[in-house]
């Protein structure tokens, strides 16, 4: 092993730093180490993020929809009904994990952030490439099940190939909000509170297994503020065909803002808990 | 060198402090370095030699620019870590406390991502890492998942992940903690090796036996300042006598025999009494004439040892207190 000694010339080091063009951005050099570690790791996470979703989408929608008389939805099938809404949900979920469990460790468990934090990357940087790589992670998911969707035939429209982008704008909505707390977040057991009662009742009450009119007209406004409805509704009525574009905007508008707040305060929050 | 041929110190800092800010609202924050100055030059194993919460991690933070000093001034390979935090630590190697590695990598991949983050091309990284793992003993792990590495193994690769930038310095935070004496020694050995090739050494230790063996010039810290400065003989000479006579007696008469020894030393020739709770030192430039005197007094320990001063006789006498407190 030669490491090659300085020559005195090289000190002080050249007042622009003659950074070589073919060195990737900062940015993508988190993502790329996460996608090599991810390489040897993904098989484990197919179970939770694809296989579970589709499971639901069996079990739910194409058993236990049967019983419900398409006429109570307006003619539309429950399969057609509760596909698009799980895959909003399992978009949400799937950045839950990615986000909360994935960053919880990043700093304190494995500490691929500290690894990351000793290299040329500032914490910007590292917050950057993971986002990336949870938004991969969540557009991955969300095309393998929206595949399944179309092959059982439980999409009614061509702009069903829009719930993709919707999914992931879903799951970034709550990825960016979510790193931003958990890296400031010492004790695990946090996360789990977070999941029990954040993420579970708006899993069941954000209109992902049943239509919000048909909750007590007093307990609808309550429903409409959740971020996750706003995901279902943009990918069930881009599947139904029934999107119209003033309430998509909304939608799209809404989680927009959610994720632009969740990765400004993660810039403070990334900085704060790296450089110490 | 710098353009006027003047030799600019590699690392410079001045009435360098952090403190970190309160836990709690309205709290008052943590002091961990209090202003402190020192220079390490091309070349140099500097060590900080101190106990546990004497501000040595902090300050290895400080330099690894992860962490912003809240005061003083510091220099590094003449950039300010304020503000070419990037720069500096592209010529930085850095081995943390604990061996933070991948346990889903391989030994070689682990070298690998390193090197992602470095922005190495793909072949140069590859062509180092060979290199590496033959440099870390590692050659034949290099497949392996991590689990089948032992302690020394495991901060060997650390060691070995930390030069895959070809830094100009290394920083090690206590590089041997944790390890058997075998692993020890072989790892001091790789890091004796760096330094023939020109590599700048930073290393925190609460060994004196490892400060001794690694480094050129050391501090010595205690509750964030700094109490001296100097190679590890210099620092001797400074504060301890040549020898050190330790004596233990049985403990009823602990006491009464610390008393009666201090009456016995003789200033002039430098000799002095340190009693510690379960055993006596006294410092002397000839442990066995000492010791004659000491018997011939009528005093029986129950055990008596001559030994060379070390660091911690140092440590002791600038801290009032053993290292290991």
């Amino acid at each position: 092993m030669a490491v090659t000694p300085a020559s005195p010339a090289t000190f002080p080091a050249p007042p622009v730093s003659p950074a070589p063009s073919a060195a990737p951005p900062m940015f993508l050099r988190e993502f790329a180490a996460r996608m090599l570690r991810y390489r040897r790791t993904w098989r484990g996470t197919v179970v939770l993020s694809v296989a579970n979703p589709l499971l639901f989408l069996l079990a739910i929608g194409a058993g236990l929809g049967r019983l419900v008389d398409p006429a109570s939805l307006n003619g539309i099938d429950y399969l057609e009904f509760f596909a698009p809404g799980m895959l909003a949900a399992a978009a949400m979920q799937n950045a839950f994990v990615e986000s909360s469990f994935a960053v919880y460790s990043s700093l304190r468990r494995d500490r691929a952030y500290l690894v990351a934090a000793a290299t040329p990357l500032e914490p910007r940087d590292i917050l950057a490439g993971h986002l990336l790589f949870i938004a991969f992670r969540v557009a991955s998911s969300a095309l393998a099940f929206a595949v399944v969707m179309v092959a059982f035939g439980a999409v009614r429209s061509p702009w069903v190939v829009l719930t993709v982008p919707a999914a992931l704008l879903t799951g970034m909505a709550f990825a960016a909000p979510l790193a931003a707390w958990t890296v400031t977040v010492g004790e695990f057991g946090r996360l789990n509170t977070v999941f029990r009662f954040v993420m579970m009742p708006m899993y069941l009450f954000a209109g992902t297994f049943f239509d919000l009119a048909t909750l007590p007209e007093w307990l609808r406004p309550v429903a409409y503020v959740l971020p996750l409805w706003h995901g279902v509704d943009l990918c069930r009525t881009l599947s139904l065909g029934t999107a119209t574009l003033g309430t998509s905007l909304v939608h799209v508008g809404y989680l927009v803002v959610l994720t632009a707040a969740g990765v400004v305060a993660a810039l403070f929050t990334y900085r704060r808990h790296i450089h110490l | 060198m710098t353009r006027d041929g003047t030799a600019a110190p590699l690392i410079q800092a001045r009435g360098l402090r952090k403190t970190y800010p309160a836990k709690v609202r309205g709290g008052e924050g943590f002091q961990a370095v209090a202003g402190i100055d020192f220079h390490v030059d091309r070349g140099e194993a500097f060590g900080f030699l101190g106990p546990n919460g004497a501000g040595k991690s902090s300050t290895m933070r400080m330099l690894g620019c992860v962490s912003p000093p809240t005061g003083g001034d510091l220099r590094i390979l003449g950039m300010d870590p304020r503000r070419d935090g990037r720069r500096i630590r592209a010529r930085l190697g850095v081995v943390p406390q604990d061996d933070v590695l991948d346990p889903d990598l391989s030994v070689r991949e682990n070298l690998l991502m390193y090197g992602i983050y470095f922005g190495l091309p793909r072949r140069v990284v590859r062509e180092r890492a060979g290199r590496l793992l033959d440099f870390a003993q590692l050659e034949d792990k290099a497949e392996e998942k991590l689990g089948s590495l032992s302690g020394g193994m495991r901060r060997r690769l650390t060691i070995a992940r930390s030069l895959i930038n070809e830094p100009d310095i290394l920083l090690l935070d206590e590089p041997t903690t944790g390890l058997d004496p075998q692993a020890r020694h072989v790892l001091w050995d790789r890091l004796f090796r760096l330094k023939q090739q020109g590599v700048t050494l930073l290393l925190t230790t609460h060994y004196m036996d490892e400060a001794e063996q690694l480094c050129d010039r050391l501090v010595v810290m205690d509750k964030g300042l700094i109490a001296d400065e100097g190679s590890p003989q210099e620092l001797i000479q400074r504060h301890s006598t040549r020898e050190v006579l330790e004596l233990r007696f049985p403990i009823e008469e602990h006491e009464q025999a610390a008393g009666k020894l201090s009456a016995l030393v003789r200033a002039d020739v430098g000799e002095r009494v340190e009693v510690l709770p379960d055993r006596v030192l006294v410092y002397t430039p000839d442990g066995e004439a000492t010791l004659a005197v000491v018997t011939a007094a009528q005093m029986v320990p129950v055990t008596a040892l001559v030994r060379r001063s070390t660091l911690e006789d140092v440590f002791l006498r600038l801290a009032g207190r053993s290292l290991t407190d």
